[in-house]
């Protein structure tokens, strides 16, 4: 189930809230949410290029959530919420698994060719700031990222 | 979704549509390997592929070191803008031959 609610109203902190999708944690439910993100970065203001890599990046959290997160055969929810603010985006991404170690979210040594780990590679490599621990005032895991338009690619 | 095309005379070709990634990596997994079984050199037509992730990514690293393995290659052709853009974050777009078309490929000797 995906369900799409817009605020208008802008908040000092977050910014004005754009899109927010509440959908169960499953490998075959991202590829409903790819273009709403897609939409929403060009609506920030990004151009294709940057729209696509935010796109992966956040494909790539929702990935380790429904991998390590919940973990097999768990279909928890995630809530994905995308903010407009100060040139740019910001993500929330917030689950209700068990909490994450953050030390565990590391991307690893790229020079070593196999297959696997990447995810957490390409979501430091694409957006400007990352973090990532316990959800404040619940339980569950917050990943909160930013990218700014014309920032680092 | 895969399709794998093998003909007797080298190489066998798998053509990769929509999306390449956690939901259908299993299916490419299965037909990466299955064409590196073969033993024969790979092409994987990405002409028709709209995304990769990491996880399509990971199916072709691992089918890349089976061919490999074996002394034979595994090659990318047709690929988009995006899939470009996924190898170099993942500093693959050296590792991995890449051809812009099946001509060029048939061409390469790939």
């Amino acid at each position: 189930m995906i369900d799409a609610t817009l605020h208008s109203k802008a908040h000092a902190d977050t910014g004005e809230a754009l899109l927010e999708l509440r959908f169960v944690a499953r490998a075959d439910r991202l590829k409903l949410i790819r273009g709403s993100i897609r939409s929403t970065a060009l609506m920030c203001g990004f151009d294709d290029e940057a729209a696509q890599n935010i796109v992966l990046a956040i494909d790539e959290a929702c990935q380790n959530i429904i991998m390590h997160g919940y973990g097999k055969g768990i279909e928890g929810a995630v809530i994905l919420t995308l903010f407009r603010r100060n040139g740019g985006i910001l993500v929330h991404l917030r689950d209700f698994a068990r909490p994450v170690d953050p030390a565990k979210v590391k991307p690893r040594d790229l020079t070593d060719i196999r297959p696997g780990q990447l995810g957490s590679h390409f979501i430091r490599e694409i957006m400007d700031t990352v973090r990532f621990g316990p959800s404040p005032n619940s339980k569950g895991n917050l990943l909160e990222m930013t990218k700014r338009i014309g920032g680092p690619q | 979704m895969t399709k794998l095309e093998s003909h007797v005379s080298d190489p066998s070709i798998v053509h990769l549509q929509g999306s390449v990634d956690l939901e259908h990596a299993p299916d490419v997994r299965k037909q990466l390997l299955a064409a590196v079984a073969l033993g024969r050199n790979v092409l994987v037509d990405l002409s028709a592929a709209t995304y990769i992730d990491s996880s399509g990514i990971a199916c072709l690293v691992e089918a890349l070191q089976k061919a490999r393995g074996i002394g034979h290659e595994l090659s990318l052709v047709a690929i988009s803008m995006q899939a470009r853009r996924v190898l170099e974050l993942a500093r693959l777009d050296m590792v991995f031959l890449i051809h812009d078309d099946l001509a060029a490929a048939a061409a390469a000797g790939a």
